[in-house]
């Protein structure tokens, strides 16, 4: 399944990200990596971006673009 | 020179930290091979003069984003003897990655673990001497924004500075190699850093439920935007007022009698051109200084990375982003500050797109030009009406302007912002912030709008023996010129000399159709009644709305993009738009009654 399917309050691990390694390289930055946890916190009314929590770090991503990161939910 | 880079993460309280160390005394400046400004200082340390730099936040050294090539073109050409990595305590999981990155450069380096006030009260733990022993130099811990740690940290910089007297080049090969350091962050953070596996939730939290609610967070964003936007020109008008009253009696009391025994021309060129030219600058430093100032409190209290994921939704449709949103709104008191203010976004598409759209924000000048319009010519009834559809307007041409440019000014970077914790503003810096928002502006474009200035005035006044804005002028020889053009729209020529003086400043319209009609401006109301049927008047004001962003706006494009290609776009394409809507309005309202 992928970040964006996450539910608020669901947790997942990123399993793989498919994302040109420009992007791939800024998510690291945000600490978004391989085997890393996740919690969705919220997603923005009319299809907008999603807040999630990655350590101790909020980030906000298009759902578009979260649909590129696959995750085990857990 | 002695030279350190001061480098980190977005979000890690750098700037705080270059503020504290420097003070009031940087400078904006451009270096060989980097693009963008960048803000400097000289500070004594210990007996060395040392020159300090804040390069842009940056995620990845390897990264190909704007502000990390920045940093690298930066490394790359500039030698320095330090390099000073702020990181944020509270988000070292992930932000050691970036001196880990840092390391292979061969530069000395010197550690500064922020916020460490924030990072205690999380419960965060950190072993700076397994820290100091991995990454290969002092490490130490501050808050920047209460100064605790800053006289170690100016103790460490001196240290540092003896035991590396000789600027040293970062190692070309580093940039290349994408060193695989995630095993070596793994094992470092889980070495140094302790922090609990449950945090509690936060006051952020609790703030964050309501402020960003699904349906209560547009609600409260306007709100929040209206209050912010009182507040910016509750203050700043007055002060505008009062630069402008100052500016009057200088004119009246000192600088026409000192003119007086001068020949006309240069009379004339020494009022109306010059001092009305330096004047028109100064009339915007006021609200330069408020709006940087309140700016700097949402920004720095993180509502505005809130304020990009509630209207992401709608913006990014236009190529847009929530942060453009706000500057749009903050046009609507004046163009001039929200263009600069355009600065907190980092992609330079984005930020072109947005200065593109800002000027179709009916500022409060052009507010002057159609209340008092508007009033001469509509019923009290229909006023209000009139008045909505222009606002409706400024809109419609800005989001159409936005969509049909998305795609020339693209940004390639994806909306991956962090939402920081609530945090009050550092009070302190609010001065220093909008003082050299001020001198920017002065600097970039304040030239531009004397010499501009001139130049209309020169339109308006040559030959010297024809009347003011009259029909023998230049500005008359124009407008005659350009009868064929502004016929179809119902503007006469009259006008249309108007409208050239509406390019220097909206303010002055008004004032300049009561000399171009040659009567006091208390006349100027029953004039235009008796000139100008409603359409006419109507479509005068569409044209007013859009046809151009005033000069000072203008100037702020152009210093602040660095590209008269952006400028020159942004004055062309208002105009065709301006006429073609004006054409549109007029000929289908003439059809139809």
């Amino acid at each position: 399944m992928t970040l964006n399917q996450l539910s608020p309050n669901a947790c997942g691990v990123i399993e793989a990200i498919h994302a040109g390694q420009d992007l791939r390289r800024r998510l690291c930055g945000l600490g978004l990596r391989l085997g890393i946890r996740v919690r969705v916190i919220r997603h923005s009314p009319l299809n907008g971006p999603m807040q999630i929590r990655v350590g101790h770090t909020d980030l906000i991503l298009r759902r578009s673009e979260a649909a590129n990161i696959d995750v085990i939910p857990t | 020179m002695k030279r350190v880079a001061v480098l980190g993460m977005p979000n890690t309280g750098k700037s705080t930290l270059f503020n504290r160390l420097t003070g009031a005394g940087a400078h904006v400046g451009n270096w060989p091979g980097v693009t963008v400004d960048l803000l400097s200082a000289k500070l004594l340390l210990g007996d060395a003069m040392v020159e300090v730099v804040d390069l842009p936040g940056f995620y990845n050294l390897h990264g190909f984003s704007e502000d990390e090539q920045v940093v690298r073109r930066f490394l790359e050409t500039q030698p320095v003897n330090l390099l000073l990595v702020v990181l944020n305590s509270c988000q070292l999981d992930r932000q050691l990655a970036l001196p880990l990155q840092l390391k292979e450069l061969g530069v000395p380096m010197v550690i500064l673990l922020n916020m460490t006030d924030e990072a205690g009260r999380l419960g965060i733990r950190i072993d700076a001497g397994k820290l100091e022993a991995a990454l290969g130099g002092p490490v130490r811990a501050l808050s920047a924004k209460f100064g605790q740690g800053l006289v170690e940290v100016k103790d460490v910089l001196t240290q540092q500075l003896r035991e590396h007297p000789k600027l040293s080049q970062a190692k070309p090969a580093a940039f290349d190699q994408d060193v695989r350091i995630e095993q070596e962050l793994d094992a470092l953070v889980s070495a140094s850093v302790a922090s609990p596996i449950h945090l509690p939730p936060s006051a952020t939290d609790k703030l964050d439920r309501v402020l960003l609610h699904p349906w209560l967070g547009l609600p409260i964003f306007f709100l929040m935007m209206f209050l912010l936007f009182q507040a910016i020109y509750g203050l700043g008008s007055p002060l505008q007022d009062a630069m402008s009253w100052l500016l009057d009696h200088i004119k009246t009391d000192a600088v026409e009698p000192f003119t007086a025994a001068w020949p006309a021309a240069l009379r004339s060129l020494a009022v109306d051109g010059l001092f009305d030219g330096i004047g028109t600058v100064l009339t915007f430093l006021p609200i330069i200084a408020v709006f940087f100032m309140l700016m700097a409190i949402i920004e720095d209290s993180g509502y505005l990375a809130r304020a990009a994921f509630l209207t992401d939704a709608l913006m990014s449709r236009l190529g847009l982003d929530g942060r453009a949103f706000v500057m749009q709104l903050m046009g609507f008191g004046c163009n001039v500050p929200a263009i600069m203010g355009t600065r907190i976004m980092r992609s330079s598409g984005l930020r072109a797109l947005t200065m593109l759209i800002i000027p179709f924000s009916l500022c409060s000048a052009r507010l002057q030009v159609m209340v008092f319009v508007i009033a001469a010519v509509f019923s009290p009834r229909m006023a209000p009406v009139a008045l909505f559809t222009l606002y409706l307007t400024s809109f419609v041409a800005a989001f159409l302007t936005a969509f049909l440019f998305r795609k020339r000014y693209h940004s390639h970077e994806p909306l991956l912002l962090e939402l920081p914790p609530y945090r009050l503003p550092t009070w302190r810096f609010l001065g220093v912030e909008s003082w050299r928002a001020v001198k920017q502006f002065l600097a970039g474009a304040g030239g531009f709008i004397v010499v501009g200035v001139l130049l209309v005035w020169f339109m308006t006044h040559f030959p010297f023996d024809a009347a003011p804005a009259g029909p023998d002028t230049l500005a008359g020889g124009l407008a005659e010129l350009m009868r064929p053009i502004f016929a179809p729209l119902g503007i006469d020529a009259l006008l249309s000399i108007a409208l050239l003086f509406g390019f220097v400043a909206k303010e002055i319209v008004i004032g300049a159709l009561a000399v171009i009609y040659g009567v006091g401006p208390d006349q100027l109301s029953g004039v235009l009644t008796a000139r100008l049927d409603w359409v006419q008047a109507y479509s005068f004001l569409i044209f007013t709305l859009i046809y151009t962003p005033c000069l000072s706006t203008v100037a702020a494009i152009r210093s602040e993009s660095k590209s008269w290609r952006l400028a020159l776009l942004a004055t062309a394409w208002p105009l065709t738009l301006a006429w073609a809507a004006s054409f549109l309005f007029y000929q289908a309202a003439r059809a139809l009654t």
